[in-house]
C-alpha cells in the first residue's frame, strides 16, 4: 500500500502574526516557518502504518515555492520515502492545492492520502475535502483514530457533540485531528539520511493546472481591541463585579 | 439574489446554529431557502419553517441523508444549488465537512468561517488564529460559505410559515458508511450555544479535577470547556476543546481557570463579552483579554467561588 501525505509550509505555530499597518497583508517578514502541526500528524500517522506493516511507501507533497523544500525534508527525516514539490510562486488557495493534488494522486494512485485538517495560517479546513471530491473518494476527516482492514479504512472522528466512527473503502482520504498521534522527533541520523531521498519538483504550469486565486484580499487588519480589564483582589470582590457592574450573573 | 443555507440538525432538532447561519444570509440579502437533509426529520423541517423571512423549506428525508455522510449531503447540495447565487452552512464539524466538496464540485473557492457580511461578494474571516481580520471578495458566480456562529447573533425561530417542499433526490456515493456514534449525553447546555462558559486548562492537573467546575457550572447554567493544553494532556475529550481548532465560543460570561491564555486558545473564546481569568501567574497572557482578573491558586478559589455564587 501507497500513501500520499500533503504537507503545508506554515509560520511557526508560537509566533503572534499581526497585520501589516498598511492593511496589505500579514507580516510574515522574518517569521520562523515549521510543517503545518496537523500535516506533523499527517506524515507520524503514516509512518506508523508503515511500521505496523499496512505500507511500503510514503511519499510526501507539498504545493508551494522553493522555500518548502524544507519541509518536505522534515518529512524525509520522519520517514517518508520520498517527496514531491509541485512548484509555484503565487500564492494558492485551497482549490488550487487540491486540484495540484489531484495531478499528484492521478500519478502515484495512493491507496490512502492523509493531510492536516487546516492549516494553521488561512485557517480554511477545505484541502482534503475537495480534493476527496474531485476524485470522488470518500472522506474521514478530523480523524482522532485509523483502524486498516483489507480495503477498508475505519475512521473516527472528532465531531461537535463527541465522536463517529465511519467506514470507507479505499482509496480514501483523511484530515488528522490533535489527538490522533503524537509526532515523534526526527533524529540526527534520519536527518542526515533524508538528504540522500528522493525529492522531485514539478512546476505547476508543466501540470497545465491555473491555480490563480478566486478571491481579492481586500485588506488585512487587527482584530479589535478588548479594553483592558481590572485585577480583583479576591473571590468575594470578583463575585461582587460580575452581579453589580458587568450584570452577568444574579 | 437566492440563498441556500444547510440546517444543522440532528434528525429530530433544529441547531441553534442555523439561526445564526440565517442570520448572516439575512445580511446579505434575497431570497433565501433552507435544505433540511435527514431521515425522520420532519420535526426539524416544522421549526425550520416557522424562522420568519424563509422562502421555501427543502426537505430531503431519505435514509441516505440520515447519518449527514459528506459524499451524500455534497452531493445532494451540488444537484440543488442550481439558481443560487450562495450557499451556506454553519461552520460546525458538519458544516466544515461537506462544504468544501461543494465548492469543489461547482469548481468556486470557498470563503470559511466568515464573522461579517460586507457586502454580497464580500466578506471578513479571521485568519491566522483570529490574530488578523482578513476583508475577501469572491470573483466566483456561486459563493461557497461556511459562517463562523459568533460572529451573527440568531435570527428569530418563530412566526414564519414558509411551505415545506420534499426533494426526492437519493443517490447513495456508495463508498462510505456510518459504523457508530458515541455523543457525550450531559444536561449542560451546548459549549457553542451556552451563555456561560467555564473551562479548565493545564492547572487544573488532572481530568479529576475538573469536576471542581461542575458546581459552578451547576450554578450558572454553564457548559464546561477546556483548553488545548487540557486536551493534549488527556484530562478532557477534545469536544471540550475551545480554540483555533476547537469550538469557537462567544458567550455572556467566560471564566478561564488555570489558563495561561496561548494565542490559539484566545483565538476560541476572545469575542465573549465578559471574560474571568483566575490564574496563579500573575503573568500568564489570559489576563491581557480578561475584564476581570484574579491571582490566586485555583484549587483554593474555585471552591470559594462555588459557595459564593
Amino acid at each position: 500500500m501507497k500513501v500520499l501525505v500533503p504537507v503545508k509550509r506554515v509560520v511557526d505555530y508560537n509566533v503572534k502574526v499581526r497585520a501589516k499597518s498598511d492593511e496589505s497583508g500579514p507580516d510574515l517578514s522574518n517569521a520562523k516557518m515549521a510543517i503545518n502541526p496537523f500535516c506533523e500528524i499527517a506524515i507520524e500517522e503514516a509512518v506508523r502504518i508503515k511500521e505496523a506493516g499496512n505500507a511500503e511507501e510514503i511519499i510526501a507533497v507539498s504545493v508551494g515555492d522553493a522555500s518548502s523544500q524544507e519541509q518536505l525534508r522534515t518529512c524525509l527525516a520522519l520517514g517518508a520515502d520520498r517527496a514531491i514539490l509541485v512548484e509555484t510562486e503565487e500564492s494558492v488557495e485551497p482549490l488550487g492545492v487540491a486540484k495540484a493534488l489531484k495531478e499528484v494522486v492521478s500519478k502515484e494512485s495512493p491507496d490512502l492520502i492523509i493531510l492536516g485538517k487546516q492549516a494553521i495560517d488561512g485557517d480554511a479546513n477545505q484541502t482534503g475535502q475537495m480534493l476527496a471530491a474531485m476524485l470522488d473518494l470518500p472522506q474521514g476527516t478530523f480523524a482522532s483514530e485509523i483502524e486498516i482492514q483489507d480495503g477498508v479504512v475505519q475512521v473516527t472522528r472528532e465531531i461537535d457533540g463527541g465522536l463517529q466512527t465511519l467506514s470507507l473503502t479505499m482509496p480514501a482520504i483523511i484530515t488528522t485531528d490533535l489527538r490522533l498521534n503524537e509526532p515523534r522527533y526526527a533524529s540526527l541520523p534520519n536527518i542526515m539520511k533524508a538528504k540522500k531521498k528522493p525529492l522531485e519538483t514539478l512546476s505547476s504550469s508543466d501540470l497545465g493546472l491555473d491555480l490563480s486565486p478566486r478571491q481579492n484580499t481586500l485588506k488585512v487588519t487587527p482584530p479589535p481591541e478588548r479594553a483592558a480589564g481590572i485585577m480583583v483582589e479576591d473571590i468575594e470582590q470578583l463575585v461582587d463585579k460580575l452581579k453589580n457592574e458587568a450584570k452577568v450573573i444574579t | 439574489m437566492s440563498i441556500l443555507v444547510i440546517a444543522e440538525h440532528d434528525n429530530s432538532e433544529l441547531k441553534g446554529a442555523t439561526l445564526n447561519t440565517v442570520a448572516a444570509a439575512k445580511e446579505i440579502g434575497g431570497d433565501i431557502d433552507i435544505l433540511i437533509a435527514g431521515m425522520d426529520c420532519e420535526s426539524v423541517a416544522d421549526s425550520a419553517s416557522q424562522i420568519p423571512g424563509i422562502n421555501n423549506v427543502l426537505l430531503a428525508n431519505k435514509e441516505t441523508y440520515k447519518n449527514s455522510l459528506a459524499e451524500n449531503i455534497g452531493n445532494l447540495i451540488v444537484e440543488l444549488s442550481d439558481g443560487y447565487s450562495h450557499i451556506m452552512a454553519p461552520a460546525t464539524t458538519n458544516g466544515k465537512n461537506f462544504m468544501p466538496r461543494v465548492a469543489a464540485k461547482l469548481d468556486v473557492s470557498q470563503i470559511s468561517d466568515i464573522s461579517a457580511v460586507i457586502s454580497d461578494d464580500t466578506f471578513e474571516r479571521p485568519i491566522y488564529a483570529g490574530n488578523c481580520i482578513a476583508t475577501v471578495q469572491s470573483t466566483d458566480s456561486i459563493k461557497a460559505i461556511t459562517v463562523r456562529t459568533t460572529g451573527f447573533d440568531a435570527c428569530e425561530s418563530s412566526g414564519g410559515s414558509a411551505a415545506i417542499n420534499s426533494i426526492e433526490n437519493d443517490t447513495n456515493a456508495g463508498v462510505s458508511s456510518f459504523v457508530k456514534e458515541e455523543i457525550a449525553e450531559s444536561d449542560r447546555p451546548e459549549l457553542t450555544a451556552a451563555e456561560v462558559v467555564i473551562s479548565g486548562g493545564r492547572g487544573m492537573q488532572n481530568g479529576d479535577n475538573f469536576s471542581l467546575l461542575n458546581g459552578i457550572a451547576d450554578k450558572l447554567g454553564a457548559a464546561i470547556g477546556a483548553s488545548r493544553a487540557a486536551v493534549d494532556s488527556g484530562f478532557v475529550p477534545n469536544d471540550m476543546q475551545v480554540g483555533q481548532t476547537g469550538k469557537i465560543v462567544a458567550p455572556d460570561l467566560y471564566i478561564a481557570v488555570g489558563i495561561s491564555g496561548a494565542i490559539q486558545h484566545l483565538a476560541g473564546m476572545k469575542d465573549s463579552k465578559v471574560i474571568v481569568a483566575i490564574n496563579k501567574d500573575e503573568e500568564a497572557p489570559i489576563f491581557s483579554v480578561a475584564d476581570y482578573g484574579l491571582v490566586a491558586d485555583l484549587f483554593e478559589a474555585l471552591p470559594e467561588l462555588e459557595a459564593k455564587l
